[in-house]
């Protein structure tokens, strides 16, 4: 079998670089890690990512790919086993749709609510619960998006976890509560106890402070 | 076999075009729905009820809305033609560069047409910035595809009439030959494939619509500024 080299650039702290993470380890892919400080970005990461400067980037046997759900596409149609899409093309379909949805709406509301005071904050909070719910529409009864086992999807819908640590770190009230989204609640518990998933997510304590400090909260953890 | 394909769309969508495109392209069967955006039908909104947009495919009564998600469920359900390559790296090429196209291409020379005085200018450098990236990326290829129109070109399609319609109404170079010549044949290559020319809406019923909303807004930032 030929020799397999396979680099991953990220940060700890991004949903995105984890998102590649846990498709890689779905996979049982062999990977070296490496971590980029977005402040002070490697001349490796500046090659093989020209056009945005941005992680995560996977290098393939020195061929890079940029752009999270681009990257998890190549990694599911290049290591086969193990899938994260959908076979069906329609079920396909649904998965891109709601993963597009998540970055192109969820994710540019969850952001504006770290930068949001009073009534305008309490205005997002509504939007992101309203798109929430069409989230938790597309799950319905399923353990997870992908059915039994979790898929693309479920990945996608990492940053929801990045929102809810926002804003635990904040002092605010998790949107994610069981009597308004209880399909996605107990989803997320699910995401949480899943032994790959659960590697794949920022140490807590370290998250918070992280988000602490980010999200300008004065109060110093314990 | 009975198979009924419906394409909600506009007149003028870009969005849409791209789907009319990939269904000629691959001579799929298929009704077209017009729907007037200001008076929304039923149907549409129930087809897309997240977004209320078109284009929406819908194939035997299951709907998809997305133009990216659209594009890559024709060719995963209809062969003949294929639109992506086989190549997994090759794909993930493809991919790269129409996200690329949408998220930094289309909204730069979107802003460098519909804004005004310093927000204009920015826009015009990032359009430039962006197309040097593509023109780079064309390589000497006939097509982003290749030999023949595949996903990139469709995607990127709208540039090969609405940047020509753009410059006349705003009055400046948006793609300059000189600067972008491989870019520049392809949108002449492209505006002049067979099935693009007989696809696409009347120039002249364009410039009325563009022209409409650039007066818009311009009115709206003039009475909103002080």
């Amino acid at each position: 079998m030929a020799e397999e080299e396979v680099k991953l650039f990220g940060t700890w702290a991004s949903p995105f670089s984890r998102r590649i993470e846990v498709a890689l380890k779905l996979k049982g892919v062999q990977y070296e890690y490496i971590e980029e400080n977005l402040t002070n970005k490697s001349p490796a990461l500046l090659n093989y990512n020209p056009v945005h400067k941005q992680i995560p980037v996977l290098v393939h046997n020195g061929k890079p790919v940029a752009e999270s759900f681009v990257i998890m596409e190549y990694v599911d149609e290049t290591w086969k086993h193990n899938p994260i899409l959908p076979t069906d093309p329609y079920e396909k379909a649904m998965a891109r749709f709601w993963a597009k949805y998540i970055d192109d709406k969820l994710w540019p509301a969850a952001k504006k609510v770290v930068v949001t005071k009073g009534e305008e904050q309490k205005g997002v909070i509504d939007e992101i619960e309203h798109k929430m719910k069409n989230l938790e529409g597309e799950l319905k009864e399923k353990k997870f998006f992908g059915g039994e086992s979790l898929g693309f999807l479920d990945i996608a819908a990492n940053i929801i976890i990045w929102l809810l640590v926002a804003q635990e770190a904040l002092g605010m009230d998790q949107i994610l509560n069981e009597e308004k989204l209880p399909a996605l609640h107990g989803w997320l518990q699910r995401l949480l106890d899943d032994a790959v998933f659960k590697e794949c997510v920022p140490p807590k304590k370290r998250h918070l402070d992280f988000s602490k400090v980010k999200f300008g909260s004065s109060i110093a953890s314990k | 076999m009975g198979e009924e394909v419906k394409l909600f769309r506009s007149w003028s969508s870009p969005f849409a075009l791209r789907i009319v495109w990939a269904l000629e392209i691959k001579g799929i069967e298929y009704e077209a729905v017009f729907e007037d955006l200001s008076n929304k039908s039923p149907l549409l909104l129930q087809y897309n009820p997240v977004h209320k947009k078109v284009p929406i495919l819908v194939h035997n009564g299951r709907p998809i809305a997305e133009s990216f998600v659209i594009l890559e469920y024709i060719d995963e359900t209809w062969k003949q033609v294929p639109l992506l390559p086989e190549d997994p790296y090759e794909r993930a090429m493809a991919r790269f560069w129409a996200k690329f196209c949408d998220d930094k291409v289309l909204t730069s020379i979107w802003s460098a047409f519909i804004k005004q005085g310093k927000e204009q200018e920015e826009a015009l450098v990032a359009a430039a910035e962006n197309l040097k990236f593509l023109e780079k990326e064309m390589k000497g290829k006939k097509f982003f595809g290749g030999e023949r129109i595949g996903y990139v070109d469709i995607v990127l399609g709208w540039l090969a009439n609405l940047v020509s319609i753009f410059e006349e109404i705003v009055g400046l170079k948006i793609v300059d030959e000189r600067k972008f010549p491989l870019l520049y044949s392809w949108m002449q290559d492209f505006a002049e494939a067979p099935i693009i020319r007989d696809n696409c809406p009347p120039r002249d019923k364009m410039i009325v619509k563009f022209k409409a909303l650039l007066d818009a807004a311009i009115a709206s930032s003039s009475s909103s500024s002080k």
